[in-house]
C-alpha cells in the first residue's frame, strides 16, 4: 500500500521536472561523441584513405551488411576498390569500428539517415568516405606497418631499423 | 603400440613416431612451426616444447621439443604443465619481436599459422619496445609474392624447396637474426612447385600472387572440393570463389594422390576461368542470342541433320556420356588424335588385362627403384616428378633403421645419408629436370627408347624377345638397370603418352611384367595427355578420323563438338576441311578457340569451377569436382545443355535430370565405369540433418554484396546435385572425405588444420582417401609379352625426326590462357642438335623454315647438345603453334 502511494507521489513530482521532450526536428538532438550512428570511412593525417581493405569489419558485422574488395595502388598501398554498407540491415552495433585495425571505419553521432526508398540505404564508398580523421586523430596505420608504400620505404616506419644488408659479412 | 600418458591420461599410440605428431594425431593442440609431416623434424623453432617426466613420481620433469623426441612406451608427458606453457609463450614472444604490424595488409591473415599459434600460445600484448629488423623484398615472378619482414626463420621454405622439391634458386642468406630467405637476385622462382611455398610457409612471407590480384580472405571464399584439370594426375584441389569469380586454388590433401602439394600449373592455371576469352553467352552465327533461341536452333538442327558428336578428354564423364547418349553410341567420337586414342586404348588394355596394379603417386613416392621410359615428367605430369624425387630417397633411407634414426628425424637423416640417391633411371628424348637425381640417363629417339626398354625386359626375363645389335655400353646399362630393379623391394616403372609412341608404352609393360614375375610389389604407372583422357578411354567411342571421314563422305552433316579444340588434335588442314564441309557446327565450350571461331552455334559451357563432374586420372581413379558457385545464366555444364536440348526437342528429356541420375545412367550403361556411383555421397546425404556448407562460418557481406543491384537479397541458390550448400549454414564438423570444401577446425584457421582430418598424420583422410579406382589388375592375367620390337632409329639426310617437347607452362591448353602461367610460357622454337645445326649452318635463334606432314613452319632455332642427332623438338601445344601429329619427319624448306 505504502509503496503504491510512494510511486504515485514520485510520478506526480515529475510533472514539475524539466521537460525531456524536445521539438525535433526544429530542435536538434544532442548526441555524445560515442553515439553509434552513421558510419563513415576516415582518412589518415596525410589525407590518405585509412581503410586498407582488411575485411575485418565485414567479418565482425553480425548482419553481414559490409562488403568490399581490396586492391592496391602502383606503390603497394592497399585500399578498398569498393566499399558498400547496406544500412537497411545495419544494427549500429559498432563491431566494425571495434574490429578495424586502422581506425578507418567509425560510427558517428548522426542518425538522420531515413529514406523513403530502401534502396537508397545502400551506401557506396563515395557516400562513406569523409575528408577527415573522425574521432581518432593522429593514427596512421601505414606508419606502423611493415609494408612499403609510396612515400614510405622499408625501414622507414616507426620503430624500424633500416633494411638489413643481406650480403654484409659483418657479424 | 605404446601407452603414452599425456597430462596423466593414458593413450594407446603408435610407437616410432615423434611426440608432436602423436599429440596432433590424437587431436590435441600443440603449437609448432618447423615440423611438417612431409619434411620431418629439425627442432629449429622451439615452439613445440612439452615436459617429459621420468616416472609417476617425477614432478619436475624436463622440457623437450616434442617434434624431436620419439614415443616411448609408458612415457609420461605434459602439454599443459605451466613450465611448458610459459616456455612456449616466451618462444612465440621472441619470434614476434621483429614481426611487422601487418596482419591487416597481409594475405596470410585469416589463414595464418603464425596467428593461430600466437593465439594458442597466449601471446597477446607486445612488450618488446625496441626497433624491428627489416628486409627488402624480391620480385619472385608471377606466382609468388615476397614480404620478407614477416619471416620467423622456421626454415620450412628452403627445406621444402631444396630438399623436397629439388629446387636450387631459393636459399637462406646472411646470419644470426638477419637470416634472409630468397634468391640470389630478383627473378622468377625456377621450381615448378614454388606455389607450395604459400602453404608451406607458416607466415605471410610467401603468398599467392594471383590471389593478390583480387584478394579475398579465406573466410570470405565460397569453396568446393575440386580436381585439377591441367594434367592426367588429377590432383585434388580446393577452389574458392568470391563475387562470381574464381579466386584461388589450394591443395586438398589426398594421401594416395597429391598429398600436401600441387604443381604451379595446377595452382595458378585457374586464371583461365576469368579470362576475357570466356564464352558467357550463346551465339548463333556469331550473334548473341537467348537461351531459348539457341535451344530451338540446336533442337531443329539435331532433328533435321545427320548428327555426330565429338567428345573431349578435358570434359567430364558426365558431359561426354550425355553427348554420347544424345547422338547415339555409334555416332560418338573421342575428340583426340588417332594416335592418342590408340595409346590410351593400349594403356587401358595393359592396366586392365595385365597383372600389375597401377601405382598411385603415393606408391611412386614409396618406390625404392624407378625406371622412367620416354617421359619428361616435370613437364607432362609434374607432381609425379615430385613423387619420383621422394622415391630416390627410399633406398638410402633403409640405412636409417640400422643406425637407429627414425625417418622423421630429418636433420640426423640428412647428416647420415648426405646426398646419397637410390636408383632412378631415365630414358627420355631430351634431358629432363629429374636427370639431376638420376643414377643414369639415356637420351634417344622414341623407338630407341622402346628398344632399350625391351632390352631391359629381356635382361630380366629371357623369354622377352631380346634386342640384337644394341651398342655394348647400352646393353650393359640395360643389365645394370635390370639388376637394380630386381634388387629393389618396390620398383616402379613409369611411362606415358607424351612420346606419342606405342612401342615405348609396350616396352614399359614388358619391363614391369618381367619384374612382376620376380617381385609382386612391382608398380607400373602411365601418364596420359589430359585430365580425363583415361575416363574417355574407358568409355566407348570412335576415332576422330572416322568422324572426319563421316562428314567428308556425307554420312553426317551436323557436328556437335564438346569442350574441344579440334585444332589441337588434328592437322589444321584436315580440321579446316572437316569444319567447312559440315553444314552445321555446334560447339559447347567455356573458352574461345579456333574451333569455336568456326562454329555456327556456340553454347556457353561451365568451366570446372561452374560444373559438377567426374574425371578419371591416370591411375584410373574416378574423382568428382563440385560446382564452386552457381554460374551466371546462361552458362551451365555441357550435360545440362544436353538435357535442356533434349527436353526442348521432344519433351521427354534424357531419362535423367541431375548429376546423380546421370551418373547412375553412366554406371549402368558403361561396364568400365560401373563404380562411379560411389565416388561422392548422394545429393540427399545429410549429417545431423544438415548439408555441408561451402562457406566458412565467418563468411561476410551476405546482405551487402548484391545490394547495389537490389537491396533485397536474393534467395541463396539451391544445389540439386550435391549435399553441399551454397551458404555458410550447415554441419560444422568433418564432412565425408570426398566432399571437404575447405580445411578448418577451431583454433586452426590455416591449412595446417588438415592434421585433424587425417586418420593418422600424413596418412589417409578420415573415411579413406577420396576417389574410386576403376581399374584393377587381372591377377590371373594370361597376357604374354609384347613382341613388336621397333627398328632402331636411323637419321635421314636432310630430314629430322620431329618429336613433341612438353612445357609445364604452355603445353596445356587452358592454364596458359591465364596471365601468370602465360608469363612463364616459352616462345615458339624448333630445337635441333648442335651437329645438325652445324651441318645446316644454322645458328641459335636463326629462323628455320620447314615442313612437317604438309604443315609449314617458320621458327627460330634452339640448339641443343642433349637432343639426339637427327631429331628435332617441336614444343607441344603452345598457343598459336599449329598442331601436327608427331613424331613425323621434318623437311627443310629453303
Ligand atoms: S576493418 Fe577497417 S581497414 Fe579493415 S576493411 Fe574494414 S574499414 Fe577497412
Ligand atoms: S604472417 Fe600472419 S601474423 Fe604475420 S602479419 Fe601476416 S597474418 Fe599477421
Ligand atoms: S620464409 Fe616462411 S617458411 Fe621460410 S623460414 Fe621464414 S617463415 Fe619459415
Ligand atoms: S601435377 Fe597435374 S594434376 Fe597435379 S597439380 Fe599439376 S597439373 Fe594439376
Ligand atoms: S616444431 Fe618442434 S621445434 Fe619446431
Amino acid at each position: 500500500m505504502f509503496s503504491i502511494i510512494q510511486s504515485m507521489w514520485l510520478t506526480f513530482l515529475h510533472a514539475f521536472h524539466k521537460r525531456e521532450t524536445i521539438q525535433y526536428p526544429e530542435e536538434k538532438v544532442k548526441l555524445t561523441t560515442r553515439w553509434r550512428g552513421r558510419i563513415v570511412l576516415t582518412r589518415d593525417p596525410d589525407m590518405g584513405e585509412r581503410c586498407v581493405g582488411c575485411y575485418l569489419c565485414a567479418a565482425a558485422c553480425p548482419v553481414d551488411c559490409i562488403s568490399l574488395q581490396a586492391t592496391e595502388d602502383e606503390n603497394g598501398r592497399r585500399y578498398p576498390e569498393f566499399f558498400r554498407i547496406n544500412f537497411s540491415r545495419c544494427i549500429f552495433c559498432g563491431y566494425c569500428e571495434e574490429a578495424c585495425p586502422t581506425y578507418a571505419i567509425q560510427l558517428i553521432p548522426d542518425f538522420e539517415m531515413a529514406e523513403y526508398d530502401r534502396q537508397n540505404l545502400v551506401y557506396e564508398k563515395k557516400d562513406l568516405l569523409i575528408e577527415g580523421e573522425g574521432k581518432y586523430p593522429g593514427y596512421n596505420y601505414y606508419r606502423v606497418a611493415g609494408l612499403a608504400i609510396g612515400g614510405k620505404k622499408k625501414g622507414e616506419a616507426i620503430n624500424e631499423n633500416p633494411p638489413v644488408d643481406v650480403k654484409s659479412l659483418l657479424p | 603400440m605404446a601407452t603414452l600418458y599425456i597430462d596423466n591420461k593414458p593413450y594407446e599410440v603408435k610407437a616410432g613416431k615423434n611426440l608432436l605428431e602423436t599429440c596432433l594425431g590424437l587431436g590435441l593442440d600443440l603449437p609448432y612451426f618447423c615440423w611438417h609431416p612431409s619434411l620431418g623434424s629439425v627442432g629449429a623453432c622451439r615452439q613445440c616444447a612439452i615436459k617429459v617426466f621420468k616416472d609417476e613420481t617425477d614432478t619436475r620433469g624436463r622440457i623437450v621439443m616434442a617434434c624431436m623426441e620419439p614415443v616411448a612406451d609408458k612415457q609420461r608427458i605434459s602439454i599443459a604443465h605451466p613450465d611448458a606453457v610459459e616456455f612456449r609463450a616466451n618462444v612465440i614472444e621472441s619470434l614476434m619481436t621483429n614481426h611487422p604490424h601487418d596482419c591487416a595488409v597481409c594475405d596470410e591473415g585469416g589463414s595464418c599459422h603464425l596467428q593461430d599459434m600466437t593465439v594458442m600460445s597466449g601471446h597477446n600484448y607486445r612488450r618488446f619496445r625496441y626497433n624491428k629488423r627489416t628486409f627488402q623484398n624480391q620480385d619472385l615472378g608471377p606466382f609468388i609474392n615476397h614480404e620478407m619482414n614477416r619471416c620467423i626463420t622456421c626454415y620450412r621454405c628452403v627445406r621444402f624447396y631444396r630438399d623436397y622439391a629439388g629446387g636450387r634458386d631459393l636459399n637462406a642468406f646472411a646470419s644470426r637474426s638477419n637470416v634472409y630467405f630468397g634468391r640470389e637476385e630478383d627473378g622468377p622462382l625456377e621450381s615448378e612447385f614454388s606455389g607450395n611455398l604459400a602453404e608451406i610457409c607458416p607466415t605471410g612471407v610467401f603468398t599467392d600472387k594471383t590471389l593478390k590480384e583480387h584478394y579475398t580472405r579465406k573466410w570470405d571464399l565460397t569453396m568446393a572440393p575440386s580436381v585439377c584439370q591441367h594434367c592426367s594426375l588429377g590432383c585434388n584441389t580446393i577452389a574458392g570463389e568470391r563475387y562470381g569469380e574464381l579466386r584461388m586454388i589450394a591443395n586438398r590433401y589426398n594421401g594416395e594422390v597429391n598429398g600436401y602439394f600441387l604443381c604451379d600449373r595446377g595452382r595458378f592455371g585457374y586464371e583461365f576461368t576469368n579470362s576475357d576469352l570466356r564464352i558467357r553467352q550463346p551465339f548463333i552465327s556469331k550473334f548473341p542470342v537467348t537461351k531459348q533461341q539457341v535451344l530451338a536452333e540446336v533442337a531443329t538442327d539435331i532433328k533435321k541433320g545427320k548428327v555426330i558428336g565429338i567428345g573431349s578428354p578435358r570434359a567430364s564423364l558426365q558431359s561426354n556420356f550425355a553427348l554420347k547418349q544424345l547422338v547415339g553410341a555409334d555416332r560418338f567420337f573421342h575428340g583426340v588424335s588417332d594416335n592418342d586414342h590408340n595409346i590410351a586404348d593400349l594403356i587401358v588394355k595393359i592396366l586392365k588385362e595385365g597383372p600389375i596394379r597401377v601405382a598411385s603417386m603415393h606408391d611412386v613416392q614409396q618406390a625404392d627403384a624407378v625406371l622412367i621410359l620416354g617421359e619428361d615428367l616435370t613437364n607432362t605430369a609434374p607432381m609425379l616428378a615430385l613423387a619420383v624425387r621422394q622415391a630416390v630417397k627410399q633406398q638410402p633411407m633403409k640405412k636409417l633403421a640400422k643406425a637407429n634414426i627414425p625417418a622423421w628425424h630429418d636433420a640426423a637423416a640428412k647428416e647420415l645419408l648426405q646426398d646419397e640417391k637410390g636408383p632412378l633411371f631415365i630414358a627420355s628424348i631430351n634431358t629432363t629436370k629429374l636427370d639431376d637425381v638420376a643414377t643414369a640417363t639415356y637420351h634417344a629417339a622414341p623407338d630407341d627408347i622402346a628398344r632399350f626398354g625391351f632390352a631391359i625386359a629381356s635382361c630380366l626375363d629371357r623369354s622377352v624377345p631380346s634386342v640384337s645389335n644394341l651398342p655394348g655400353e647400352l646393353q650393359s646399362l640395360a643389365q645394370r638397370i635390370a639388376d637394380a630393379l630386381s634388387n629393389a623391394e618396390r620398383p616402379v616403372i613409369i611411362s606415358g603418352a607424351s612420346s606419342q609412341t606405342q612401342s615405348v608404352i609396350r616396352a614399359a609393360a614388358n619391363v614391369a611384367w618381367a619384374l612382376h614375375k620376380k617381385n609382386k610389389n612391382t608398380g607400373l604407372a602411365y601418364t596420359l595427355a589430359e585430365c580425363n583422357s583415361m575416363g574417355l578411354a574407358l568409355m566407348g567411342g570412335h576415332r576422330l578420323n572416322s568422324a572426319f571421314d563421316a562428314v567428308m563422305n556425307g554420312h553426317a552433316d551436323t557436328v556437335i563438338v564438346m569442350e574441344n579444340d579440334l585444332y589441337r588434335h588434328g592437322k589444321a588442314a584436315d580440321v579446316d576441311a572437316f569444319l567447312n564441309k559440315a553444314k552445321k557446327v555446334i560447339v559447347f565450350d567455356h573458352i574461345v578457340h579456333r574451333t569455336v571461331e568456326k562454329a555456327h552455334v556456340v553454347l556457353p559451357a561451365g568451366a570446372f569451377s561452374e560444373s559438377d563432374g567426374i574425371v578419371v586420372n591416370n591411375e584410373g581413379r574416378a574423382q568428382r569436382y563440385f560446382q564452386v558457385y552457381e554460374c551466371h545464366e546462361p552458362i551451365q555444364e555441357s550435360w545440362r545443355w544436353i538435357v535442356d536440348i533434349s527436353k526442348f526437342e521432344n519433351n521427354v528429356g534424357m531419362g535423367w535430370e541431375h548429376f546423380e541420375g546421370l551418373t547412375r545412367t553412366i554406371a549402368e550403361a558403361e561396364p568400365l565405369l560401373r563404380d562411379i556411383n560411389r565416388v561422392s555421397p548422394p545429393a540427399s546425404y545429410r549429417i545431423a540433418g544438415q548439408k555441408i556448407p561451402r562457406e566458412p562460418h565467418r563468411y561476410s557481406g551476405r546482405t551487402a554484396m548484391l545490394a547495389n543491384i537490389n537491396v533485397s537479397e536474393p534467395k541463396p541458390p539451391v544445389d540439386p546435385d550435391s549435399p553441399l550448400s551454397y551458404t555458410m549454414e550447415g554441419y560444422k564438423g568433418l564432412p565425408p572425405s570426398s566432399a571437404i570444401p575447405f580445411f578448418w577446425t577451431p583454433g586452426w584457421n590455416s591449412v595446417q588444420s588438415v592434421n585433424k582430418y587425417q586418420e593418422e598424420i600424413g596418412g589417409s583422410l578420415k573415411g579413406g582417401d577420396p576417389g574410386i579406382r576403376l581399374i584393377e589388375p587381372n591377377l590371373k592375367s594370361t597376357l604374354s609379352y609384347f613382341t613388336e620390337l621397333p627398328e632402331p632409329f636411323v637419321p635421314m639426310k636432310d630430314h629430322l625426326w620431329t618429336v613433341p617437347l612438353f612445357h609445364i607452362f604452355g603445353s596445356e591448353e587452358l592454364s596458359v590462357l591465364g596471365d601468370a602461367v602465360a608469363k612463364r610460357a616459352p616462345q615458339h622454337y624448333i630445337m635441333i642438335n648442335a651437329l645438325d645445326a652445324a651441318e645446316q649452318k644454322l645458328s641459335e635463334n636463326q629462323e628455320l623454315a620447314f615442313d612437317v606432314e604438309g604443315q609449314l613452319y617458320r621458327l627460330p632455332v634452339k640448339i641443343s647438345t642433349t637432343l639426339p642427332k637427327g631429331l628435332a623438338g617441336l614444343p607441344y601445344g603452345l598457343p598459336g603453334l599449329p598442331n601436327v601429329e608427331l613424331p613425323a619427319w621434318l623437311i627443310y624448306k629453303k
